[in-house]
């Protein structure tokens, strides 16, 4: 009877080849890919260096390595959707969409042509169990601070059951040590924070070299009372929330608070006006395949990295949600996802549409 | 055990390249030195250049030697200028292509037909009647057409023309002989031919005018320099000569092998698909073919798996793939591109070798595809 077989997604950094690592332990037999996802290599991800990286580990701990060219494939579920909203007005999530169509879909679709019964990753996130279902539910990892499940909420039930997450349960620090431990030559490697294929974190040059040029067109920035403060080259540049960049001299801070890509305007305000009541997100999906009902309390997160806010489902009808803050919270950016969360635990997510009215 | 079916990647080392390596491993032997140490390394650096000119029946004099082909497919391209413009075709290898970007000439690429060919007519048509540096591949390696090279030389003959052909994959595999070929510069690999990589040669026809791209020592009466890699011009030398000495029945074994290896797996796998020349002037020992449905990559894995390696048409650094341009040139759409998968026999490719595949490749194509069946 042979082991199981698993594939291990492998970045060439040091998350992936601990997780290789764990389930080299746990007796699967394991073949790690990497995926080549952009053609110019402009980026920080996918780079040859860290091909050799992640074959380097592989060779360490002697089980095969290959690597796949996607690049068709995430130029059209992930690139060519991330210029699309920004020239729609919203900051995409490029992220979760890779995990749920190129990882954990396509990726998913290659290994079980190579016999592969599991897939496993290098994100910091938890598989956990229903109480009462028994089925499997994503949880946020050990670590909070490097907590991943805020990009996953796109798993559902089937493709959790197949699923490892060998470090969800680690910290960073637990992961370098034991890369350290098991001789891998990637133990210190530095990690990548930015958007993988966006060279020096750049998202508004990106877009406007891979958008057509008459998508890009100036407009104004205006202030809640519609007087004109200053004007912009695309409203590719902005993001509802962000403060710097806006051109607008001194003064009091000015936040963007809308953009309007019909109008190509881009409306400001203080800070002070920015908080919103609660968000409506659509396309959104429930780990148990039902919306709660209304009047639920849930956590949600509005981007990577932000706290969970307590708030509460107000509204739910055919895939799109809204919830209202307990408090009020910051600006609400659409495009981003909204990840529901009860204690740990993954309840569903989808896409930030706009802030509750 | 381990079936190796790569050998347009790179050939073994012949058990005679080896030989003939071992005793320069250890003394100094700079071929420029006029002590007898360096004596006795320009005595076998010679000798491999006369066994590497008789492979392609040309004189000793006129091969440089190189680091590779891909070196020598640069010091063509950019050392040999002619009429300010290059004419090549587009299935040519990366050596090639790049270089002649690089050489920064006008650049007119021919294109193919959908089995590879590039017709003789279509070249000579692009140098338009006026002097023009042509390089044309002799064999392809990803798909193994054979290029009409002897054809567009003739027709060029007295146009001014310099004609350049890349036959790192023909040298022996097929019969070469320069003088009736008809060119002016010939790129040699030798680890496509059982010597060692990190040695090759440029043959440049007497007269020829060809500047140095690399700049020093007057090795290589000037046209290439820096101190010469014995040990391994030496067992390229070697190769050459056994590689030479058993070209005709290998050709011949290794042409039915491919044919059979070819029959079994259309018998066995549906749809399958070969790309490359159906008949006529081709590499012997190359098979390349596309299963619908069935990602190349995955197969490519699963036979590395199961014990054979293989490749999807020419290596790239880490196994990092790309679409294939040569099969792009051929019409192919992104994901047949993609999914080219090469098997190259070598002289040590046996009839068993060929069933293994025969018996083991239509399986992992059944597994792939019933999984998507499912």
């Amino acid at each position: 009877m042979s082991a199981e077989r698993v594939v291990v997604a492998m970045s060439g950094g040091v998350d992936s080849a601990v997780a290789a690592a764990r389930c080299v332990q746990a007796g699967y037999d394991v073949i790690g890919i990497s995926l080549r996802l952009t053609r110019d290599g402009s980026g920080t991800c996918c780079s040859l260096d860290d091909f050799h990286d992640a074959r380097a580990v592989a060779d360490r701990l002697a089980f095969p390595h290959y690597v796949f060219d996607f690049t068709d494939a995430f130029e059209a579920t992930v690139v060519r959707p991330f210029v699309a909203e920004y020239l729609a007005g919203r900051t995409p999530n490029p992220c979760a969409r890779c995990n749920q169509h190129v990882k954990f879909d396509l990726l998913w679709r290659r290994a079980r042509e190579l016999g592969a019964s599991r897939l496993a990753t290098g994100h910091y996130a938890r598989i956990g169990r229903d109480p009462a279902s028994g089925a499997p539910v994503l949880r946020a990892a050990a670590d909070a601070s490097k907590d991943q499940s805020y990009f996953l909420f796109g798993l559902d039930t089937t493709a959790l059951a197949r699923t490892l997450f060998p470090i969800g349960d680690l910290t960073k620090t637990e992961v370098r040590a034991e890369a350290r431990a098991l001789g891998l030559p990637v133990a210190d490697k530095p990690e990548s924070m930015e958007v993988c294929f966006v060279p020096r974190g750049d998202a508004a040059g990106f877009v406007a070299r891979h958008a057509p040029p008459s998508a890009l067109r100036p407009g104004p920035i205006v202030d809640e009372d519609g007087r004109t403060l200053g004007r912009h080259a695309g409203v590719h540049g902005f993001t509802v929330g962000q403060r710097r960049g806006l051109g607008l001299g001194g003064g009091a801070p000015r936040y963007v608070r809308r953009i309007d890509a019909g109008t190509g305007t881009v409306t400001v305000a203080a800070g002070d006006r920015l908080s919103a009541k609660g968000l409506v997100a659509r396309d959104v999906s429930w780990s148990g395949g039902r919306a709660p009902a209304l009047g639920t309390d849930v956590g949600v997160r509005i981007r990577h990295r932000h706290a969970v806010l307590a708030a509460r489902v107000v509204d739910s009808a055919d895939g799109t949600v809204a919830v209202a803050f307990a408090d009020d919270g910051p600006a609400v950016t659409p495009g981003q996802a909204a990840v529901f969360y009860r204690g740990d635990v993954v309840l569903g997510g989808g896409w930030i549409a706009g802030e509750l009215a | 055990m381990r079936l190796y079916l790569d050998h347009n990647a790179g050939a073994p080392l012949r058990p005679e390249a080896r030989d003939a390596m071992l005793p320069w491993l250890g003394p100094a032997a700079n071929p420029s030195s006029a002590h007898r140490e360096g004596a006795r390394a320009r005595a076998a650096l010679e000798e491999a250049r006369a066994a590497v000119a008789a492979l392609i029946g040309a004189v000793p004099a006129e091969v440089v030697f190189t680091s590779g082909a891909t070196e020598a497919n640069n010091l063509a391209l950019r050392g040999a200028a002619a009429g300010g413009r290059i004419v090549s075709t587009a299935i040519e290898h990366a050596s090639v292509l790049e270089a002649a970007r690089a050489a920064g000439m006008a650049l007119v690429t021919v294109g193919v037909d959908g089995e590879g060919r590039v017709a003789a007519d279509d070249v000579v048509a692009a140098c338009a009647g006026r002097p023009a540096l042509v390089s044309v591949g002799l064999a392809n390696g990803e798909v193994g057409v054979v290029a009409p090279v002897g054809a567009i030389a003739a027709a060029l003959a007295g146009s001014g023309a310099v004609v350049h052909t890349d036959a790192a994959q023909a040298a022996g595999r097929l019969p070469l002989d320069v003088r009736a070929l008809g060119v002016d510069l010939l790129s040699l690999s030798s680890h496509k031919l059982g010597g060692p990589a990190g040695a090759g040669a440029l043959w440049v026809r007497s007269g020829t005018a060809l500047e140095a791209q690399l700049r020093g020592g007057p090795q290589e009466r000037g046209r290439r320099a820096g101190t010469e890699n014995v040990a391994a011009l030496v067992g390229f030398g070697a190769a050459a000569r056994v590689a030479g000495a058993e070209l005709a029945p290998t050709a011949a074994r290794l042409d039915a092998l491919s044919e059979r290896l070819w029959q079994g797996l259309v018998a066995h796998i549906p749809d399958v698909v070969r790309n490359g020349p159906a008949s006529g002037a081709r590499l012997p020992n190359t098979l390349n073919l596309t299963v619908p449905g069935c990602a190349g990559e995955s197969l490519l894995v699963l036979l590395d798996l199961a014990g054979v390696a293989a490749s999807l048409g020419s290596a790239c650094a880490a196994g990092a793939p790309e679409p294939s341009h040569v099969l792009t040139a051929m019409g192919r759409d992104a994901d047949a591109a993609r999914s080219g998968l090469r098997l190259s026999l070598g002289p040590r490719t046996t009839a068993a070798d060929v069933e293994r595949v025969v018996e083991l490749l239509p399986r992992l194509v059944a597994q792939v595809r019933g999984v998507h069946a499912a």
